[in-house]
């Protein structure tokens, strides 16, 4: 079996995020994800503490590592300086990482997220802009946000954005030398490589 | 000095007055660019500050780190060519206007604060890539914090005031401030995180009242993951929901943010909320009218409305305006950049101005 903590120890997200956990139950209190969602992040830290392999291996394999919402108002709150929206973001990525994600049903939107928000950082520079928010995709934006996307450069221009312009200005293009300096950032720093194994689901 | 007043002043923070270089949000020139454009008008306008923007900067990727496609180091990278860009441009104070980006930004200086070796692997890393080498930023400033220091400069140059034209009642405000802005690094946020100033701070000097309500420092319910992925949205507007069912018993005028992301959610699921369950919190059914910090001020400063964007809102801020008395012309509500009708939105059978 893979040593699954020894990977998450190699993460100081990890490291930072868990201290001493005395289980108070603080941060499940305050959790928007523990309200809504069979989460609780003190149970995180309860079997994070043990140090079990095969425990952390179900972990990753599972729904639960995926519900948090990354407020990180259990930061703020733990007594203990323990941060388990940081812990999350570990357990997250040795899941995607080893391919444990893909167990889960949670865990397998990662594949959409990826070809999304990835894909439109990798091709725009930018994580989001108007043309992703697709009304058929987002019906809870309401007819207001139908009306904006079908007329998204007169709407933008008009309060003074420059919608695929060049220049400054909200929803310019960015110009291809900033482009090929960021796809070559994300090239070196394995982002790239990233995001492309989650779009294909590996 | 008394135990509470010392308290108090852990929360303060120091907000130079420029040269600022500036840093954009995506998500707010996705909902609301005039926001940005107003943004922009009152510091370098109004308040006559140093700002500027580099088009060559990119998004912090914090949208893509948050929902894990996007690796930290890579992130880091990405926002080390920001600063290398600042400091090429010759400015040392970072101003964010996004409250994901500014907790992303200080989360990496601080990582590299106590991880030497993640700061020299993103120098090589910068290197490599770009042939580029960055310096850290002398302050990381929200754009809230700046409009937060001048507001009684900028009341002094408002045409209008929150107040009822008619009664003379001061409008009443319910504020939500971004969770990054000050849950992860308390001490960077203007109140912290259990006293939040940067928004309340600003009714008073402006005419109005802060109202406080209990579910204040709760979550827009934004989630990353949980918005952007259609079948996780309930957990979005959940949160939404427990917010605004505790705002309508204060009956607000008006709900002000200082994040776009919020902004957009807390305007755009009282649509929904309406639609499912036929449920609005004001009176008159038509909502809450939800506007980001430069909105208001651009607002009461006397900018066109439909210049702000706020035609972009799905709550209409009509009858906000009407109370304050804000002179505007409906006709040019659905103009377009060259002045040419564009259609208007179908009405919604909900949340009617
Ligand atoms: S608040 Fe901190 S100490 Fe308490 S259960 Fe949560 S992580 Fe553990
Ligand atoms: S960061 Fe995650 S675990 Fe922490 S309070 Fe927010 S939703 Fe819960």
């Amino acid at each position: 079996m893979t040593d699954y903590l020894k990977l998450l120890d190699s993460d100081l997200r990890f490291r930072e995020g868990l201290n001493a956990c005395m289980n108070c139950g603080i941060c499940t209190a305050i959790c928007p994800a523990a309200a809504i969602f069979d989460y609780d992040p003190r149970k995180i830290c309860l079997i994070m503490q043990k140090r079990d392999n095969a425990l952390t291996e179900q972990l990753l394999a599972s729904d639960t590592i995926w519900f948090c919402g990354q407020c990180l108002g259990c930061r703020t709150r733990c007594p203990r300086n323990n941060t388990v929206g940081y812990i999350i973001q570990s357990l997250r990525r040795v899941s995607l990482e080893t391919g444990l994600y893909l167990r889960s049903d949670q865990g397998r939107k990662q594949i959409d997220l990826a070809r999304n928000i990835g894909g439109n950082l990798m091709k725009k520079g930018y994580c989001v802009d108007m043309d992703l928010v697709v009304p058929e995709m987002h019906p809870e934006q309401g007819p207001v946000w139908e009306w904006v996307y079908e007329n998204r450069q007169a709407v933008c221009n008009r309060c003074g954005g420059n919608y695929h312009g060049s220049g400054p200005g909200a929803q310019r293009t960015i110009d291809p030398q900033s482009m090929s300096e960021l796809q070559a950032i994300l090239r070196t720093t394995g982002g790239e490589a990233f995001i492309n194994k989650l779009s294909k689901g590996e | 000095m008394g135990e509470e007043k010392r308290y108090w002043r852990d929360y303060q923070k120091d907000i130079p007055d420029g040269p600022f270089f500036y840093v954009r949000s995506c998500i707010r020139q996705t909902f609301t660019p005039g926001a940005e454009t107003m943004l922009l008008k009152i510091l370098t306008g109004y308040l006559g500050l140093d700002v500027y923007e580099d088009p060559r900067h990119t998004c912090c990727s914090g949208i893509g780190y948050h929902t894990d496609v996007v690796p930290l180091e890579t992130t880091m990278t990405i926002i080390a060519r920001q600063l290398s860009l600042m400091q090429e441009d010759g400015y040392e104070n970072l101003l964010v206007s996004c409250v994901t980006s500014f907790g992303l930004y200080n989360e990496v200086l601080d990582i590299w604060h106590h991880f030497p070796e993640k700061l020299e692997q993103t120098r090589r890393y910068l290197r490599e890539a770009t042939g580029r080498d960055f310096a850290l930023p002398k302050a990381v400033i929200h754009t809230s914090d700046i409009v937060y220091k001048h507001r009684s400069r900028l009341a002094g140059m408002m045409k209008y005031r929150m107040v009822d034209r008619q009664s003379g009642r001061p409008l009443r405000m319910v504020d939500h401030v971004g969770c990054h802005y000050a849950k992860i690094f308390p001490a960077k946020g203007i109140g912290g995180a259990e006293f939040p100033q940067v928004l309340s701070g600003l009714a008073a000097p402006w005419g109005g009242i802060s109202v406080d309500y209990s579910e204040r420092r709760h979550c827009c319910g934004f989630g990353f993951r949980q918005y952007l992925l259609k079948d996780n949205r309930s957990y979005s507007v959940s949160h939404s929901k427990v917010k605004l069912e505790s705002m309508a018993p204060h009956h607000p005028d008006l709900i002000l943010t200082n994040c776009p992301g919020c902004c957009m959610f807390l305007d755009r699921w009282q649509y929904t909320i309406a639609e499912i369950e036929g449920r609005t919190y004001d009176d008159a059914g038509r909502g809450i009218p939800v506007l980001s910090y430069e909105e208001l001020a651009a607002l009461l400063l006397g900018e066109n409305p439909w210049d702000i964007g706020l035609q972009m809102h799905q709550v209409q801020v009509e009858s906000l305006m009407d109370k304050i008395g804000i002179e505007y012309d409906a006709s040019q509500k659905y103009l377009g950049d060259r002045g040419q009708y564009i259609g208007c939105p179908q009405k919604p059978d909900v949340l009617l101005a």
